[in-house]
């Protein structure tokens, strides 16, 4: 097995581009797994943690470009206030020692239908920044989960940055599991509410972590913007019903899929009231 | 390959290591530091937590190439001489220790918090150690260890 060691992106895209079988590797918290148990061997690994400009973010005209290889400690410290949402989510990661190596990049290579940040980048309409020798792209979220841990990335491509926006509403993420701290998802859920945009997504109950399009066009047009009240429970019920009938959950060992579908209507309810009082919130800054 | 690495302060080099391999495999085969226990090998327990570049990891998920001119702090590395670290005292004081695996993990972790939060809530010990999976004591002790290092320090 070769390990690759780039110290620049360059230098990086251009091994990628003479060896598309070279496997990523930059927390190694997935990666790792599976060499320690035999379960890969890979003919290389190329290494991303000493590329300094992968693990930089920036801020411009209220959008974050967050680098793959920000851990998620520094997401949760340097980023709670622009970006709740992914914040919340990754707080939810794993263990302190798992959130001082995962990265978000890493959670889109490995595209795991139960990977926690993935609601909350559909929620927030993010887009993934990919890279090669052939030029630079951007993928919208949803566009780049394809399948069951498979997206969108070309053989020569590697994950770079991603773009969210600054949240400027409410924003949500919630995640069922047996404990408070290294839980793989059984079901999960992530909305984002601003000024003519509802996002919503479910995460661990279907092949790909996935929008609900219907919940969000109900919600869309449903919520009083103009004049934001406590909402009625029927409007978060319908809401509920609605998330919950987007979702194609298996039964396997973390949960039943009838379970999945109950809790994702529970937690599509609760999330809306918050966020919703969080968007109030914000309104009530801006008057 | 060659691996170079400071661990415990002190430059240390291995021979015909697998870039694969992990840092935790490295550091009790090659280096002989056995302090740093194996048992998941995925990150679930905890128990092989050292620190890399002053930060609390799971060495089990370090490739040995990653951790090439890295340094690295094991639970070896924190006594002084004869003179345990407040956490590790703390630990004998307060019985926190029952079939020991999973101590150097704990000791790592609860060093590391310390130092970020001299006097935690009992919300912030737990939270930093839910990494850290203990099967003998039920975590009490563990805790009072942790709340009787803080008021050492």
């Amino acid at each position: 097995m070769d390990f690759l060691r780039p110290t620049t992106l360059d230098e990086a895209l251009a091994i990628k581009a003479q060896r598309p079988d070279a496997v990523p590797i930059a927390g190694g918290t997935d990666v790792m797994v599976e060499l320690n148990f035999d379960h890969r061997r890979p003919e290389a690994l190329l290494d991303l943690t000493r590329i300094g400009e992968l693990a930089e973010w920036s801020t411009l005209d209220g959008t974050v470009t967050l680098g793959a290889g920000v851990p998620y400690t520094r997401v949760i410290d340097e980023l709670g206030d622009a970006l709740p949402g992914l914040a919340m989510a990754a707080r939810t990661v794993g263990s302190p020692q798992i959130r001082n190596r995962g990265t978000v990049g890493g959670n889109l290579g490995a595209a795991s239908p139960a990977g926690d940040t993935h609601p909350v980048l559909l929620a927030t309409g993010a887009r993934v920044e990919v890279a090669s020798v052939r030029g630079r792209r951007f993928i919208a979220a949803e566009d780049f989960y394809t399948g069951v841990k498979r997206n969108a990335l070309e053989p020569d491509e590697l994950i770079t940055a991603v773009r969210l926006p600054v949240a400027t509403g409410g924003e949500q993420f919630a995640k069922i599991g047996t404990r408070n701290a290294m839980v793989i998802a059984v079901c999960s859920f992530a909305i984002v509410l601003r000024e003519g945009h509802v996002g919503a997504a479910i995460g661990s109950a279907a092949p790909t972590p996935r929008r609900v399009g219907e919940a969000e066009r109900f919600l869309l047009g449903e919520l009083p913007w103009d004049a934001p009240a406590p909402l009625a429970d029927s409007l978060k019920r319908r809401f509920g019903e609605l998330v919950a009938s987007a979702a194609t959950p298996i039964d396997d060992v973390r949960g039943s899929a009838a379970y999945r579908t109950h809790a994702l209507s529970v937690l599509a309810r609760r999330t809306l009231t918050w966020a919703w009082d969080g968007y109030r919130g914000s309104v009530r800054e801006c008057a | 390959m060659r691996l170079n690495v400071t661990v415990n302060g002190e430059r240390r080099q291995a021979d015909d290591v697998w870039e694969g391999e992990s840092l935790l495999y490295v550091l009790r085969e090659r280096l002989g530091l056995p302090g740093s226990k194996n048992a998941c090998e995925q990150g679930e327990c905890g128990s092989c937590t050292v620190y890399l570049d002053d930060v609390p990891v799971c060495s089990c998920l370090v490739a040995a190439g990653q951790a090439e001119g890295r340094e690295v702090r094991t639970v070896e590395g924190l006594a002084d001489g004869d003179a345990l670290d407040p956490v590790q005292q703390s630990f004998v004081d307060a019985g926190a220790v029952q079939c020991g695996f999973c101590t150097p993990g704990l000791v790592v972790a609860a060093h590391d918090l310390l130092n970020r939060v001299p006097d935690p809530s009992d919300e912030e010990i737990r939270e930093a150690l839910a990494g850290n999976l203990c099967r003998c004591t039920g975590y009490e002790k563990i805790l009072d260890a942790v709340r009787l290092a803080a008021d050492a320090r």
